[in-house]
């Protein structure tokens, strides 16, 4: 890792960031607590990891990348204009009338892998891109990002007992484990840990990571999979909200709108320019 | 009929490299066959329907096509979103098969009675809704179903359903088979209830009334010109259906009558909009309902004034 990829990925969370506040400002929508926890994760993914080609969105061997958090999609769709998949001008629509970008994401945008809102449904299907990608022979990978909000559905571990069943070892899941869920705190909710140990029984190769360190999320991706024969889980600590010193870790901030001066304050928070 | 629809299949991925089989443990005696000769492409995902048909659509993204395959209401009432939202939404080329439509594991009760499952199925967008009448027809519905570009609910019977065709068919999608030539009513059957509607063809025939017999083995699309034609012919129309009165057969023939102007008196011989909790055999189950060939006449002969 080098000083200059730190910058960029710490440049590219930034604008992710900006463009979601922005987004779901303009829009009046909720789930900007989701999406700023995830944002580093994104960065790294879209500016390190993932192997895709702006100019040819259904290149064969790209690197196959689930959201299953669907109603965080304004990050992805962030992070997929920076990175020129679309005119940046489409984020401007977002969530709006005749708009290019809806709430939850949709493979109608170029770049989007597969379309979801309910949770649940991202990582069967990750396990039936990973079959066919090995039955091909095929070099890429699938990656699918979950909340921990997913997790409380059962058809998440039903595919979590399938790709460990048939070592699907190109296959990741990162968890975006920001312990905050819809309507209230984990704890309160269905309480998960021990999440790796239950992952580790489950017969998946599981590493915790700090989810805002680009240091290690880069290193642990650039190490996939963890072990031959097992698919990997990458639980990610992170903080709903982040980066906003009064959404971090409140449940207020998953449906929450921002308010045109809380934008500004949130902007200034960031080092950008309203 | 499921042991046409196996033996279809199997002879089809013998040709076609991208048929998988993804099952949610179910289809003893039937799928070993396909097992053993195609186990790289034969998944069980043990029983948990939503993730065999997220799996399904994962592989069918990826340029395959992924047969889900249960009994009853198992890969369709238990995984609805995953059809709906996974499947149907992104036009994955998924077939979702069910063993049993019906009643037909009729003392196994109300979650074994696939009895809803038209209504549903044909009210989601990209679905092709398939019920064929007997072996022939289902032989012929598993090639058209894989040659289709989709997603194709594909509703089998279960065993010993009897032949209602005596020669070779054209099968085509949103295309029905006239079965029988009549001028004085039409009656339409889907599924292997079918089979009774001929009877009782044969029952009318015998009390002088000419009755015409449709397989409508695609519920969705339906095929229009067919029961706009019956209707204008025949001027009398009598649906049959193994299933709820609410939202299937009957409802999508109403539909098509009532949007073309075409006011002939309609019958439908469908289940109450109740819980079969009754305990009985097949046979049984349909005979007290009103699908005897006999009530299935006498529904028929009353509409057009014929008496019983």
């Amino acid at each position: 890792m080098t000083e200059t990829s730190i910058v960029s990925y710490a440049e590219m969370a930034v604008k992710i960031r900006a463009h979601c506040l922005r987004m779901t400002h303009r829009g009046r929508s909720g789930h900007v607590g989701s999406m700023l926890s995830m944002a580093d994760i994104l960065a790294v993914l879209y500016t390190g990891i993932l192997s895709v080609d702006p100019f040819n969105p259904g290149w064969e061997d790209r690197d196959r990348f689930i959201l299953s958090k669907g109603h965080g999609g304004a990050a992805v769709y962030a992070a997929l204009a920076e990175r020129g998949f679309f005119p940046r001008e489409w984020l401007d629509t977002y969530y709006l009338d005749n708009g290019k970008l809806s709430g939850h994401i949709s493979h109608h945008v170029p770049g989007v892998e597969f379309s979801t809102g309910s949770l649940g449904h991202g990582l069967p299907v990750a396990v039936g891109m990973a079959i066919a990608a090995r039955h091909a022979g095929a070099g890429h990978r699938v990656i699918c990002l979950v909340s921990d909000g997913d997790c409380n559905e059962g058809s998440t571990w039903e595919a979590v007992m399938m790709a460990a069943q048939h070592g699907l070892d190109n296959l990741t899941v990162i968890v975006d484990y920001n312990r905050v869920q819809a309507l209230g705190k984990m704890e309160d909710v269905i309480e998960m840990e021990p999440f790796a140990g239950k992952l580790k029984d489950f017969g998946w190769a599981v590493r915790e990571i700090n989810g805002h360190d680009y240091a290690e999320i880069e290193s642990n991706l650039l190490e996939l999979p963890f072990e031959q024969g097992r698919p990997s889980w990458v639980l990610a600590r992170t903080v709903k909200g982040k980066g906003v010193s009064w959404m971090e870790g409140t449940v207020a901030c998953h449906y929450g709108a921002v308010s045109d001066e809380q934008l500004i304050q949130a902007l200034k928070e960031l080092g950008v320019e309203a | 009929m499921r042991t046409a629809f196996n033996e279809e299949i199997l002879k089809i991925a013998e040709k076609d490299s991208r048929v998988f089989m993804v099952l949610s443990d179910i289809g003893y005696g039937e799928i070993e066959p396909f097992a053993a000769r195609f186990p790289e492409r034969y998944f069980n995902c043990g029983v948990a329907e939503q993730n065999m048909t997220g799996v399904a659509c994962g592989l069918a993204l990826e340029g395959n096509m992924a047969v889900t395959y249960s009994i009853a209401n198992f890969p369709t009432l238990r995984c609805l979103e995953q059809i709906r939202n996974d499947v149907c939404y992104h036009k994955a080329n998924v077939k979702i098969v069910i063993i049993g439509g019906g009643m037909a594991y009729g003392p196994l009760g109300v979650s074994h009675h696939s009895t809803e499952d038209i209504a549903i199925m044909r009210a989601l967008p990209e679905m092709i809704v398939l019920a064929p009448a007997d072996r022939i027809e289902a032989r012929a519905a598993v090639h058209a179903m894989m040659e289709h570009e989709g997603p194709v609910y594909y509703r089998c019977g279960y065993k010993k359903e009897p032949d209602i065709h005596k020669c070779s068919i054209d099968f085509r999608i949103g295309r029905s088979i006239e079965v029988r030539s009549g001028t004085d009513i039409t009656l339409i059957g889907t599924g292997t209830v079918t089979y009774r509607v001929c009877q009782a063809a044969d029952l009318l025939a015998s009390r002088g009334i000419s009755a015409r017999v449709i397989s409508m083995h695609t519920v969705k699309p339906l095929d229009r010109e067919a029961v706009l034609q019956a209707a204008e012919e025949t001027g009398a129309l009598v649906t049959v259906e193994e299933h709820n009165i609410c939202g299937g057969l009957g409802s999508a023939a109403a539909q098509v009558l009532a949007e073309a102007g075409a006011g002939v008196p309609l019958r439908m011989v469908a289940l109450p909009d109740t819980y079969i909790h009754e305990v009985g055999t097949h046979d049984w189950l349909l005979d007290r309902y009103g699908f005897s060939p006999r009530s299935i006449a006498d529904t028929a002969g009353k509409l057009i004034g014929a008496g019983v």
